[in-house]
């Protein structure tokens, strides 16, 4: 097994999104590293562009908010609320994309380590249809799975072409 | 509940479980809509309909053959779907390998200190 796997995006529903990746790090660390504005200002920019804001007050009812300059110029803010909190295991708070703000998903984090490494699965469960279709442009009916399967089939249909 | 007549795009296509199964009949190559009829085991006039809606999005083509009306898959129009998933798993990916660098260093901070005791 390769050691540190690239991100795997499921569609377990309608109206989730499932996040899922292995680090070869305790989970203490991990939470430490997605938690700590600092850190946070150094991995979330997803090499598209610069942290600008990272802010979080990590508490019931705290308020988070991240934003970054694309490398394109324009700016991308994210906030949400915390609404759990089980350090280093389980993380839930709201996201609301900035661009779209009417549409506002409750992600919820989970850690398990295991020999020293740590499964993240970070799901993201969008609160309504109408804002999960727009968020995803999908209008599917009954799982997006299906139709993922079925998509990457096509994919490899039109690779062998 | 009424739905927004929204069928016009690849997502909805895709939505309805009988399309998808049409698709995946097509994956195999072109089909005449009698065999599609008999694999779906559904009656014609629905097959058609069905057809139809994937026509309009441009996720399967249509050719006559003699008396036959042939239907084959057109990828192109469903990758929109595919890019989607791919180009968020992509900034993820970006984004968990940043994060490895970052917990390098906080695993060799937290030895140093251990160490350092």
């Amino acid at each position: 097994m390769v050691i540190n796997g690239t991100a795997k995006v499921t569609l377990p529903s309608d109206e989730q999104i499932l996040i899922t990746r292995e680090f070869d790090a305790p989970k203490h660390l991990v939470y430490k590293a997605w938690t700590t504005p600092e850190l946070v200002r150094r991995w979330w920019s997803a090499q598209r562009g610069e942290v600008t804001v990272a802010e979080i007050d990590l508490r019931v009812g705290g308020k988070w908010r991240y934003a970054m300059i694309a490398n394109e110029g324009f700016e991308v803010g994210f906030h949400g609320e915390y609404r759990e909190i089980v350090p280093n295991e389980r993380l839930v708070s709201t996201e609301v994309y900035e661009g779209m703000p009417d549409g506002e998903a409750l992600d919820t984090l989970r850690l398990t380590e295991v020999n020293g490494r740590t499964m993240l699965e970070l799901l993201v469960q969008h609160s309504c249809k109408e804002h999960r279709d727009a968020h995803i442009e999908s209008g599917m009916e009954d799982g997006l799975q299906d139709a993922m399967d079925l998509l990457e089939q096509v994919a490899v249909s039109l690779k062998s072409d | 509940m009424a739905r927004a007549a929204t069928t016009a795009d690849a997502f909805n296509a895709v939505a309805e479980p009988r399309r998808r199964q049409i698709l995946d009949a097509l994956v195999g190559g072109e089909r005449p809509v009698n065999d599609l009829v008999r694999v779906l085991g559904i009656a014609q006039p629905q097959v058609s309909k069905h057809l139809r809606v994937l026509r309009e999005v441009g996720a399967v083509d249509v050719r006559d053959e003699g008396r036959q009306r042939l239907y084959r898959l057109n990828g192109e129009a469903l990758k929109p779907i595919h890019d989607w998933v791919k180009d968020y798993e992509r900034t993820w990916s970006a984004r968990f390998d940043q994060l490895d660098a970052v917990l390098e260093e906080l695993k060799q901070t937290e030895g140093d200190v251990r160490n350092g005791d």
